[in-house]
């Protein structure tokens, strides 16, 4: 186990050093961001050039790569458009997004595993033919239109939460929004909870537990989930990383100042520094989710074992 | 005979599994599988009952409802009674019939790798027999679980009662699945085609074991199977089902002499022998019937070497032969005077 995780560790290298200069080239490719800081006026050209040599940018774009890595390992993220260094931005937005995400996958768990197990155990019922066209309306209407729907009923008409987070992001205030943001998955964890059931209700070691005259809840419980319920965790573990990059619509449709926002208020002002700078941070978190996601299958199925 | 003996001492007992006139039927989309039609069966105690049958003959089926783990829906018993010890599991209550189940009457599947739960050691499956009916503590039911891996000789068993069915071989694998039978010490076991999926020399091995721990622990066991060789060693007594029907049911000995209905025949003659090497195998003829429209008369009648109109027309009851003979065909008497030619 020991050894397959420093191999995976170093497996992360070249993934990492490649997403990183996509980025990096692409953030080049947005365009010019010293333009950028002079709005719409043209640029001095002394001071252009100044801000240029200052920023590394008169470099070609390979050196200006490896400096920026080489900077980024010494905890060094650069500064952002508004003059504070992006680490700050970070320290203040990753805390605001995880509280976002955490609250977004218990939603997850906790609606979608029971809807889903309540339904493949009850399969063809009313209830399970209502849930599988609930899930199919919400997987097919677009997180954006969730999101300014719920707003505008529960916080402009009905006036039931504040339709815009405070600069706190409480978890109270982010009940909405997180249900917003897992809405999709949401669905989509049902769906496979609900299928991963229904196969393996029929399972011959089902009927063995069955046939052992074991309670009935301890057959669904210690035999059937254990089993159905594999898939279905390790679709949340790599979700982590899809949700806090899906948070950027969540974010600015409730105005929620964290990782997604600052991240569109980056690539707005062509700051390449808080694009990159935040971006990687999502590479590190997307791969070490993904990592734990292997390491958590190993643990639940023990057919798994990684030498 | 060693066991024609114990079988005759067994047959003045009254039996422990008396199935009477059992029909099952599957009501699926495409209409109802009559999977079971009026089943008929004793087993007594320390007795070995062999239900033979090609797949789709109901044997399994009678089993599941035997054991009250029928897939309902779609499968449900229509008619019948089931007595175990005199009592009749079909009118029991869930929880009375749940507490019967593994405890006193236990089933062995074909497939151990399929039939033990990936996820859980081997050790926690067995003990959890002696946890959930028993209630005995963790440590109790492991120390129980290594006994009865000693018993069912599976070697190094206090290293490997930790270890998941994956890490078994198949043969070790089907070990489990008896021990697993077995820990409660019921009064009958089901054996549903356990040396199916094994490798023949796994075979022999596995069907001894299960013989010596029947003789053992006296249990009444019913052996499923399609195997014709697997019975003749262990069974005391055959029935032999064709379209969820008993067309014969015979002492062992003397069916394997005499078969009294051409489905058994037909059974026999496509054994391979050594003596008959080169010639082409016999083969009965046509295909298992479509259980959702199972032949008028003998469900037999379009396969049947003896056919007449007759049997195209009225379906033959089970005539009895002798007192332990029976045989649903209207001409056994010819069935069984061509067969001395």
């Amino acid at each position: 186990m020991g050894r397959y995780v420093i191999r995976r560790l170093l497996q992360m290298i070249p993934v990492f050093a490649g997403t990183t200069v996509l980025i990096f080239v692409m953030v080049y490719a947005l365009g010019d961001p010293v333009q950028a800081r002079c709005g719409d006026r043209a640029c001095d050209p002394a001071t252009a050039a100044q801000i240029r040599h200052d920023l590394y940018l008169d470099h070609p774009l390979w050196q200006q790569y490896l400096r920026y890595m080489g900077q980024i390992f010494r905890g060094d993220f650069g500064v952002a458009w508004n003059g504070r260094p992006v680490t700050e931005l970070l320290a203040s937005a990753l805390p605001v997004t995880l509280r976002l995400t955490v609250l977004a996958i218990l939603f997850e768990i906790v609606i979608g595993i029971t809807l889903g197990v309540l339904t493949g155990l009850r399969r063809g019922r009313p209830a399970d033919t209502a849930t599988l066209l609930g899930t199919l309306l919400v997987i097919s209407v677009p997180t954006f239109v969730t999101g300014y729907v719920l707003q505008y009923l529960l916080g402009v008409k009905w006036n039931l939460i504040a339709p815009s987070v405070s600069s706190e992001a409480r978890f109270d205030e982010l009940i909405v929004p997180a249900l917003v943001l897992a809405l999709t998955s949401l669905a989509y964890v049902t769906r496979l909870s609900r299928t991963s059931v229904v196969e393996n209700i029929r399972a011959d070691y089902v009927r063995t537990a069955v046939a052992k005259g074991l309670p009935r809840r301890r057959v669904i419980t210690r035999h059937l989930l254990r089993n159905s319920l594999i898939p279905v965790v390790t679709f949340i573990g790599t979700d982590i990383g899809a949700l806090m990059g899906g948070a950027i619509v969540t974010e600015r449709i409730f105005n929620i100042h964290g990782v997604g926002y600052q991240l569109y208020q980056g690539i707005l002002r062509l700051d390449s520094a808080t694009v990159v700078g935040f971006v990687t941070i999502l590479v590190i978190v997307f791969l070490l989710a993904n990592l734990l996601v292997d390491l958590l299958y190993a643990v639940l199925d023990p057919r798994i074992r990684y030498a | 005979m060693d066991e024609g003996a114990t079988a005759t001492a067994a047959q003045d007992e009254p039996p422990l599994l008396d199935v009477r006139d059992l029909h099952v039927e599957f009501r699926t989309r495409d209409g109802v599988a009559r999977a079971v039609n009026g089943v008929s069966y004793a087993v007594r105690p320390r007795q070995t009952l062999a239900v033979l049958g090609e797949s789709g003959s109901g044997k399994s089926v009678t089993a599941q409802a035997v054991m009250g783990i029928l897939d309902s829906p779609p499968g449900f018993v229509t008619r019948g009674e089931i007595l175990f010890r005199g009592e009749d599991l079909l009118t029991m209550g869930a929880e009375e019939r749940r507490r019967v189940r593994g405890a006193r009457m236990a089933m062995i599947f074909q497939d151990a790798l399929s039939a033990l739960n990936p996820v859980l050691t081997v050790g926690e499956q067995l003990g959890e027999m002696f946890r959930v009916h028993r209630g005995m503590s963790r440590k109790d039911a492991r120390a129980r679980a290594v006994e009865l891996m000693d018993r069912v000789r599976i070697p190094a068993a206090r290293d490997r009662v930790g270890q998941y069915p994956h890490q078994f071989s198949g043969g070790m694998r089907q070990r489990v699945m008896i021990a697993m039978a077995l820990a409660l010490e019921p009064e009958l076991i089901i054996a549903d085609e356990p040396t199916t999926a094994l490798d023949v020399t796994v075979q022999a091995q596995v069907m001894e074991l299960l013989a010596e721990l029947q003789r053992e622990y006296g249990m009444g066991l019913i052996l499923i199977t399609h195997d014709l060789g697997v019975v003749a060693d262990v069974a005391d007594h055959i029935a032999v089902m064709y379209a969820g029907r008993i067309v014969e049911t015979a002492p062992v000995h003397e069916i394997y002499k005499r078969p009294a209905h051409p489905y058994t025949k037909g059974l026999l003659e496509s054994i391979p022998r050594l003596d008959q090497k080169g010639r082409e195998l016999y083969a009965i003829k046509g295909l298992p019937p479509n259980l959702l429209n199972i032949p008028t008369g003998c469900a037999f009648h379009p396969r049947c070497p003896l056919a007449r109109d007759v049997c195209a027309t009225d379906e033959p009851e089970l005539y009895r032969i002798s007192a332990r003979r029976g045989s649903a065909c209207h001409f056994w008497r010819e069935c069984l005077g061509e067969h001395q030619r």
